[in-house]
């Protein structure tokens, strides 16, 4: 069975993708820094499907070696799903560069340098499919976190534009665009439990709407609506609110 | 953060640590007074509640699977739901399970579950092979089945430490269809005969109508059967109804209680009829409507089971359900079973005898009922189920329980008596 290549494996939430896409029967290959804290996770998912699982060291921000992690996949991955990325408070970002540029990287310059490469490769074969995992915190610039949400919306512009050129040669993006999740990433902040989904509901919305051959996906679905309205409120009421 | 059990009352003030790895339990375990484990919140009433819980639930992982023994490892917030997903494709399912797959194999330790197939299984402690748990100290214990911390642990309501993870057997099956015989009775004397008749079936349930009276009291539907040795293991869970809200409390009157059970009632073929029936349908079936708790309103509702000797079950259950059903309070589910031998662990609810549960919405004057059913119960030796309760008297609870004092004394001797404590326990003063 074909395999499904995760990137940033370690989140809690491409935990549960990885177990669903296993549950489907796809062969996985986990990518992250630091692999080995992901050896329990490998065992559990053999024991749960019975499927491959091979780990693979990777860090998103080393662009010099994403072609050579790439050609040195034992099989062509049939499907990419990137999870990785990286939320600095943002009243730290906006003083700390170092900060600031992690953030650029990691959600956005070394996924597009990663995509890239994948994205020629599944072009050539014309197969496959890309699963980008964005924000809605891209949907538009607030002061609470924009630093995040400007790297979000270039991830997003950039697989609006890749499945518009993929799609002559029938390879799937699929854009997610989750809104609160209960992961490692939110533990500190105070968010509103109605609106928070779980890992694994993420995760079954992802594989549903892949399968399905989605393009974006708000998830939960509350989430389209929500962003909307607030792309639609007017720049002058809209810079003098706190939300 | 609020949190709340299956019958959605009392909803408490609590703090959660997430259980993740051993170092940080043990951290937290150092740094906090008093805790309880909660798995999945499908108990009822409070035996998983405190101002501060450690959530089992992310605790997930599968460790080992003995493909040639049927045996499995795996840490003690994985969901039996999860299990059967991987395995009933694989042919196996569980030796032991309850009404529903949405609990967690440390909660099914802990409350020591049953299901249909009590009678010739006995609890889900018979499955387990072993398991380790953290002690009030910190320290990690592997428990074995047989030895004294074993019996105090499988239906000790997570009073002796938490369990990290098991090994559980698993059972072989052919076929994931269930050849069933639906038994339609006419009042208590024919439904213990049914009973008695189908014995040998290994599994038996009954459905059984509360608001009946006089002559009709005890009438149901009784479901037994086994597993069919023809057909496929193709398993895959149902999607789910889901109720949105809470209902506003008026939709569960008595009248729709009445129209459900008859309806329900109504449905089946006179007398004894067959059917072929997956597993979702035969083991679950409330289990397809998600949240359906919330049918009874934000007041939330309890679940009343207790069991009852062998001898008196009879004249037990005419005495109960005559006042049940003179009380005018019904009850959405009730649910018969004649169950088999009590196993030697310390607070397991099974004895040799018929228990009966049924739900009850939390309102004026039922507590007042439920103790009126208590004096029964305790009259004639019978016990309350601690894993659906939330209200039951520390007399009550202890009359019922002849091994409780060696409960008490076995945590006390092992210092396992000042950390963990659920609002139960400290109600009925474990
Ligand atoms: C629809 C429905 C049908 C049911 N049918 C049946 C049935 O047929 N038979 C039956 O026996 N029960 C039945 N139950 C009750 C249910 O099986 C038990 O309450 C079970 O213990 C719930 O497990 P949980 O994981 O949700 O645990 P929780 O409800 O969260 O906790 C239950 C108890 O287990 C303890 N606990 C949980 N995890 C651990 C751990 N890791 N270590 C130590 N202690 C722990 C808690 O402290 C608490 O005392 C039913 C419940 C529902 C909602
Ligand atoms: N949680 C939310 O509410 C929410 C909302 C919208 C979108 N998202 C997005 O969802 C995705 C998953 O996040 P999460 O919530 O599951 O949080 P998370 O657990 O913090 O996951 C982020 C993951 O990215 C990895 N990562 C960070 N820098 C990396 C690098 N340089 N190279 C490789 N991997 C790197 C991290 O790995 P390490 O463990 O090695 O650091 C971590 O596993 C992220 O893209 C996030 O932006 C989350």
């Amino acid at each position: 069975m074909s395999y499904v290549l995760i990137v940033g494996a370690k989140s809690d939430i491409a935990k549960e993708v990885a177990r669903t896409y296993a549950k489907n029967g796809y062969n996985l290959y986990l990518a992250a820094r630091n692999v080995t804290s992901l050896e329990d996770l490998a065992i559990d998912i053999r024991t749960r499907s019975g499927v491959e699982v091979h780990l693979k060291e990777l860090d998103i921000t080393e662009y010099e070696i994403h072609q050579d992690f790439y050609d040195s996949l034992e099989e062509r991955p049939l499907g990419v799903v990137t999870v990785s990325g990286y939320m600095a408070e943002q009243k730290e970002a906006q003083v700390e560069w170092a900060k600031s540029l992690n953030t650029i990287n990691v959600n956005y310059t070394g996924t597009v340098s990663f995509l890239n490469i994948v994205a020629n490769d599944f072009e050539k074969e014309r197969r496959g499919f890309i699963v980008g995992v964005s924000s809605v915190a891209g949907d538009r610039g607030r002061k609470a976190n924009y630093i995040y949400g400007s790297a979000k919306a270039g991830f997003s512009a950039y697989l609006g534009g890749l499945r518009n050129r993929l799609y002559e040669s029938g390879v799937q993006v699929l854009t997610v665009k989750p809104g609160f999740v209960n992961t490692a990433m939110t533990k500190e902040l105070d968010l509103p439990e109605k609106l928070i989904a779980q890992p694994l509901e993420v995760a079954e919305d992802i594989f549903k709407a892949q399968q399905n051959g989605g393009n974006v996906l708000y998830t939960k679905w509350i989430w389209r609506y929500i962003m909307f309205i607030i792309s639609h409120i007017p720049e002058f009421i809209f810079k003098k609110m706190s939300i | 953060m609020k949190l709340n059990s299956w019958g959605m009352y009392p909803k408490v003030d609590s703090m959660t640590h997430e259980l993740s790895d051993d170092t940080k339990l043990k951290e937290y375990l150092e740094s906090c007074d008093e805790c309880i484990s909660y798995g999945n919140g499908r108990s009822y009433g409070d035996s998983a509640l405190s101002a501060n819980i450690v959530h089992t639930k992310p605790h997930d992982f599968f460790l080992d699977f003995d493909d040639a023994k049927g045996l499995l490892h795996v840490q003690s917030g994985v969901l039996l739901s999860e299990i059967l997903e991987s395995y009933v494709p694989r042919g196996w399912f569980l030796m032991v399970t309850p009404g529903t797959k949405l609990i967690t194999v440390g909660g099914s330790i802990a409350s020591d579950v049953h299901g249909k197939n009590h009678h010739t299984e006995g609890c889900f402690s018979s499955c387990v092979l072993e398991f380790n748990m953290m002690l009030e100290d910190g320290s990690v214990k592997n428990v074995k089945s047989g030895t004294e911390l074993f019996k105090a642990t499988c239906g000790g309501m997570g009073l002796t430490g938490i369990i990290l993870d098991a090994k559980i057997q698993l059972k072989k099956i052919h076929s994931q269809y269930i050849k069933q015989t639906t038994i339609k009775t006419k009042n208590l004397r024919e439904t213990f005969r049914a009973f008695d008749k189908y014995k040998d079936e290994p599994y038996s349930v009954a459905w059984i109508d509360c608001l009946a009276k006089g002559d009709d009291i005890g009438k149901c539907l009784l479901m037994v059967g086994d597993f069919d040795t023809k057909g496929d293991l193709d398993y895959k869970p149902k999607s789910k109804l889901n109720i949105p809200f809470n209902f506003p409390s008026f939709a569960l009157n008595n009248l729709s209680v009445k129209a459900f059970n008859w309806l329900y009632y109504a449905k089946a073929p006179n007398g004894e009829s067959k059917q072929r029936v997956g597993i979702d349908s035969f083991f679950y079936p409330l289990d397809s409507i998600k949240n359906w708790n919330r049918i009874y309103g934000k007041g939330g509702f309890t679940q009343y089971q207790f069991i009852l000797p062998l001898e008196v079950s009879y004249d037990g259950l005419q005495e109960i359900l005559g006042l049940i059903s003179a009380s005018g309070k019904g009850s959405f589910l009730a649910v018969l079973k004649l169950y088999g031998k009590k196993n030697d662990n310390y607070l397991s609810f099974p004895i040799e005898g018929y228990s009966l549960a049924l739900d009850f919405k939390i309102e004026k004057g039922l507590f007042e009922l439920l103790d009126q059913l208590d004096e029964v119960v305790v009259r004639l030796g019978g016990r309350i189920y601690l894993t659906k309760d939330v209200r039951v008297s520390k007399d009550t609870f202890e009359s019922g329980y002849e091994d409780i004092e060696k409960f008490r004394a076995y945590r006390k001797k092992q210092k396992m008596d000042t950390k963990f404590h659920s609002l139960q326990s400290k109600r009925v003063q474990i």
